[in-house]
């Protein structure tokens, strides 16, 4: 009695309440993308809310037994967990079955069973094992490739089984990472280089060139160079751009126009790298080192995108990026989609009054689109509100995991945090426009037993460790 | 790590989380309230019109005989991604086309324009009512396909094709210049189906339903609130009287050329004869395209509608003309006489047939006396009053302007030409200024030369020498659904620059040229019937293409004109041999409804007079 009042009392009660206010708003909007005229009971098993009654009920059933396993064995089995899904992961790519392109359903009796949806939960619990030891530290190369591995190995299995989706979630982890030490220029430099991919692909590589120039002056002056040298320099690189555009203009020099962009900077680079090196200047060093890694990203984009990206991922990064459009072809998702949500205003069209949604015109709108069933019908008062307790929750379970005493569970609740904000981010993003399709679900609302089960999974065994936070030392 | 960077790092965290969960309210705000682009998408999404297409005017002649009417015909729609695969001998024979016929049905589908596999696109159209009735019952067999109803034009008696005109599709540019139209839709492309396109077409209604994305119907858009009901096309009362056109055409059948008739008091055409003609049903339906590609190449263009379009010299019938404008300007008297010894022998000379001389002006008509119009026409254009002949010219062509020529009439059908009347800048700039002469030009004194008029231009004439001196503008319908009014131009009088009594000479003139004795020297008497008193004057036009035309116009009862008509036969002589008769058979035909000289009406429909160009007299 004392252990399960003690339970009761440590357990953190917000998150329990956020999460299953979360499933059943998930539930009233699968409802609603289901709903017809024909089927209206709301036990009527055939129909997909049918369905995901029982596995709501199911998953209900899951946290109550986590909230009464022993705390300890999450982390004990951990890599045993680990081990056994690499196994089920395997298993899948040989003998799973193919849904929409990706081989990553496995067939138990009449149900199939999504490993990659558990690999997160054992990866994350391996993770915190391995880099929760005692004396482990991120900062040795040897570090990082362990770190690395477990948390990424999977990712590797699941786009075998052309799951380009889920594995991408893993990548996620880096917040995880630099949590616990993963320098923070690191963390910035990544982002700034997938931003600079992404800019490059919209605007011209001139404008690229310039808005970098501009970049690389304010953090120079901001880092502590002077205004003056910087000036000079800017001078230079202008001056060789003045004379390369009026030269090309009277004399008729064959440049192409992007060069007189870029020959100019090439120059003040390697001004600067000269000047840095005869001044022993380390920061006017490392900021042309930076310019040059950009302009080389930005002139290889291209050829990056032609060459190593499927064509289906180039025509989604294309339309999202509106470069290209074919609203009736490829684009017809994310057109579709953001016709359903923006259509629903600011107020909504009413529950179970979504035309868009309820005539099927938003493909997969019960699982990975559901988010257009909320933004058609619940407006955007619905979505906002949605989207805040997403905010609440993620928050929450920071906070939650900020105060673990134990490096391991910590650690997992970030790695919860990570997984399921880059879900919520990335299939919200997805459906309004934001970010290219990729096919993973919006916690708690998509409709489907194992995305389901592993979130509950995840966040009740990190509400499971937290409640024991105090118990794992006495 | 120290503890600091730890809580930093926390922050940094939960910074991006609120951050990156920001954006996508902001873009959310951005897409559900401020662009309102995609609550007009939803809807198109959602809604599907469609249209109910009305039933076109009908067309009825001045007795209430139907001349037009519409019948039902299939449209074939397709939902492409609906369609399952099936048996295309099978499918081609129950629509009764070919296979190859089906195959091309499919891959033209997908050029169409705003091609949609979910949408419901046309496959084939105009299908009969049978082969459909055959098709519906194995419709379930064929999912993602359905018959759309539309009215195609039925014709009930196949004559006045140029004159009703044909319907078919819109085109592009119409689409795009006139927001009624849309893909698909009928419109009047020529004749009475074109000048009367608005009241004939009637109001399209529509029915919004709401739809799913396989395109199944789900129910009436807001219980039916925004549709709106087809409203029929008005019909049409025309002058025209279905059996002297009907009479008309099988005269002119094997002749190229024109009748036009017009009651003159009205300016109501009575019918409109072009040959050679077609069967306007032939421009109905599935075969209709390849039926034009057959009339449009077809050396004899039965297309050109030589009525309202062919530019004829007028020949002898405008010595008329020439006689009131020099009776007008007081250069002629009645019983001014002109001697006449084979042709006017001035300049280069103009020929004349042998007959008695001299003569006053009546007598120069009956007998269409070249020399002496010779006379006239130099007397008018050298008149010292003017001072000049440029100035001479100027009077003339004014006075020859107010019959109607050298402009449109403005008849009640699309593309009528005005014909030329020269001017003086004309001569000016074929010759040189001051290098011609009334001598130069003396071929318009019988009606050649630069001179040129459509048929009906020429019944307009008549029809005002009929009214003593003006005109009503001819036109087709009398009245358009059950308003009676017409445009008002229709019932304004135009009058000539000459005075009424000046008429009755010519008018004279022209009776004696149907009526005198025999011997009495009158070029149509081919044309006189017992008891009705026709003026009439014939024409021998020469022209490049061959043979002279064969000209005649006419008005009758000579006291109480009813009809006045011109008659133009091509490549065909003399005036007297073809054209009066022609017209004297219509002027017997409408007056009496009968005809008493079967053998005239049996030289008339056993003539063959095509292929007679290039022929020289």
């Amino acid at each position: 009695m004392e252990r399960r009042s003690k339970l009761l009392s440590n357990l953190d009660w917000t998150t329990v309440f956020i999460y299953i206010l979360l499933v059943l708003m998930g539930w009233l909007n699968i409802y609603a993308a289901v709903y017809s005229d024909e089927h209206s009971s709301i036990f009527d098993f055939s129909q997909r809310y049918g369905k995901q009654l029982i596995w709501i009920g199911f998953a209900f059933l899951l946290a109550i037994i986590v909230l009464f396993s022993d705390a300890r064995i999450y982390s004990g089995f951990a890599y045993v967990f680990y081990i056994l899904i690499i196994l089920a992961l395997f298993a899948t790519l040989m003998f799973g079955k193919v849904v929409n392109a990706s081989k990553s359903w496995i067939q138990v009796g009449s149900f199939a069973i999504q490993p990659a949806e558990f690999a997160k939960i054992a990866t994350i619990l391996a993770l915190a094992k391995v880099m929760g030891r005692y004396n482990f530290k991120l900062n040795s190369f040897k570090s990082y490739v362990v770190a690395g591995f477990i948390a990424f190995f999977p990712a590797l299995i699941i786009l075998m089984q052309n799951d380009m989706g889920s594995a991408l979630v893993f990548g996620s982890l880096i917040i995880v990472f630099f949590r616990e030490g993963l320098p923070g220029w690191l963390l910035a430099f990544f982002a700034f280089l997938v931003m600079l991919f992404i800019f490059t692909l919209v605007f011209s590589t001139s404008a690229i060139m310039v808005t970098l120039l501009l970049l690389a002056g304010i953090v120079f002056v901001v880092i502590g160079g002077k205004l003056k040298a910087y000036a000079r320099l800017l001078g230079i690189v202008l001056g060789v751009g003045v004379v390369l555009y009026f030269g090309s203009q009277i004399f008729s020099w064959k440049i192409p126009f992007n060069y007189i962009f870029i020959i100019p900077i090439l120059v003040g680079i390697v001004a600067a790298l000269i000047k840095a090196i005869a001044s022993r200047s380390r920061i006017v060093f490392y900021s042309a080192l930076f310019l040059l890694v950009s302009v080389g990203l930005s002139l290889s984009t291209d050829y990056v995108f032609e060459h190593v990206l499927d064509v289906h991922h180039q025509k989604r990064i294309n339309d999202l990026l509106g470069i290209e459009s074919d609203p009736l072809g490829w684009g017809y998702n994310v057109n579709q989609s953001k016709i359903a949500i923006g259509s629903g205003g600011f107020l909504g069209k009413g529950y179970l009054q979504g035309t868009q949604t309820k005539f099927n015109f938003v493909p997969e709108q019960s699982t990975d689109f559901i988010f257009c069933t909320v933004g058609e019908e619940w407006g955007f008062i619905g979505s906002f509100v949605v989207i805040l307790l997403f905010a609440i929750l993620l928050l929450r379970l920071l906070k939650i995991a900020e105060r673990q005493r134990e490096t391991f569970s910590r650690i997992y609740g970030y790695g919860v945090v990570s997984i399921m904000f880059f879900h919520v981010a990335i299939n919200i993003g997805m459906t309004i426009g934001l970010v290219p399709v990729i096919g993973i679900p919006l916690p708690f609302f998509s409709y489907g037993g194992s995305s389901l089960w592993s979130f509950t999974l995840m966040v009740f065994i990190l509400l499971k460790l937290d409640s024991d936070r105090y118990g794992a030392l006495g | 790590m120290s503890l600091k960077l730890q809580t930093d790092r926390h922050f940094v965290v939960s910074g991006i989380v609120v951050l990156v969960l920001l954006t996508i309210v902001i873009k959310l705000f951005y897409i559900q309230v401020i662009d309102s682009r995609y609550k007009f998408s939803a809807q198109n999404n959602v809604l599907r019109y469609v249209t109910q297409y009305p039933v076109r005017g009908l067309i009825y002649d001045r007795n209430g005989k139907l001349l037009v009417s519409n019948k039902v015909v299939y449209d074939l729609l397709v939902v492409k991604r609906l369609v399952k695969s099936f048996d295309t001998t099978e499918f081609a024979n129950l629509l009764d086309i070919s296979t190859d016929q089906v195959r091309e049905a499919f891959t033209s589908l997908k050029k169409q324009r705003g091609y949609s596999s979910r949408k419901a696109m046309v496959l084939l159209k105009q299908l009969p009512v049978d082969v459909c009735n055959r098709f519906r019952e194995q419709l379930f067999r064929y999912p993602g396909f359905e018959l759309q109803p539309r009215t195609v034009r039925k014709y009930e008696r196949h004559i006045a094709a140029h004159m009703l005109g044909y319907v078919g599709e819109v085109d592009e540019n119409t689409i795009n210049n006139n927001s009624y139209y849309q893909l698909g839709d009928y419109i009047g492309i020529s004749g009475l189906e074109k000048t009367y396109e608005k009241e004939l077409r009637g109001k399209k209604g529509v029915n919004i339903y709401m739809v799913d994305v396989h395109n199944r119907i789900k129910g009436p858009y807001e219980n039916g609130k925004f549709d709106s009901v087809a409203v029929e096309g008005k019909n049409l009362e025309t002058t025209i009287d279905a059996d002297l056109q009907e009479y008309g055409e099988k005269l002119m059948v094997n002749k190229i050329g024109s009748i036009v008739a017009i009651d003159p008091k009205t300016g109501e055409v009575l019918a409109m004869v072009t040959s050679p003609s077609y069967d306007p049903s032939l421009l109905v339906g599935r075969e209709r395209a390849q039926n034009f590609m057959q009339l449009q190449t077809d050396s004899l263009k039965p297309i050109f509608n030589r009525s309202i379009m062919a530019l004829y010299p007028p020949g002898s019938t405008f010595k008329v003309v020439n006689a009131l404008i020099g009776l007008q300007e007081g250069i002629v008297h009645p019983y001014t006489q002109y001697s006449c010894a084979g042709g006017y022998t001035v300049g280069r000379g103009v020929g004349c047939h042998i007959h008695r001389s001299p003569i006053n002006l009546t007598e120069a008509i009956e007998m269409s006396c070249n020399t002496y119009f010779c006379h006239v026409f130099r007397n008018i254009i050298d008149n010292p009053e003017y001072g000049s002949v440029e100035e001479g010219l100027n009077v003339w062509r004014k006075h020859v302007e107010s019959f109607g020529y050298g402009h449109k009439l403005g008849i009640d059908l699309p593309n009528e030409l005005g014909g030329i009347v020269p001017s003086t800048s004309f001569y000016d700039k074929y010759f040189r200024k001051g290098g011609w002469s009334s001598l130069t030009i003396i071929s318009l004194a019988i009606g050649q030369g630069e001179l040129s008029a459509t048929p009906l231009q020429m019944a307009n004439l008549v029809s005002t020498i009929a009214n003593r001196g003006y005109y009503l503008t001819p036109h087709i319908v009398k009245s358009i659904g059950d308003s009676l009014s017409i445009d008002e131009k229709f019932s304004q009088m135009h009058r000539t620059t000459i005075d009424s009594v000046w008429y009755n000479y010519v008018i004279e003139g022209m009776d004696m040229a149907v009526n005198c004795e025999p011997g009495g020297g009158g070029t149509a008497r081919i044309a006189a019937l017992p008891n009705i008193r026709i003026c009439g004057k014939t024409g021998t036009s020469q022209n490049p293409h061959g043979k002279d035309h064969s000209v005649f116009f006419a008005f009758a009862p000579k006291d109480d004109p009813k009809i006045a008509i011109s008659v133009y036969v091509e490549n065909a002589g003399f005036g007297a041999t073809w054209a009066a008769p022609i017209a004297s058979l219509m002027i017997e035909k409408y007056l009496t409804d009968s005809i008493s000289r079967p053998y005239l009406e049996n030289y008339i429909l056993q003539a063959n007079l095509l292929n007679r160009r290039g022929k020289t007299k």
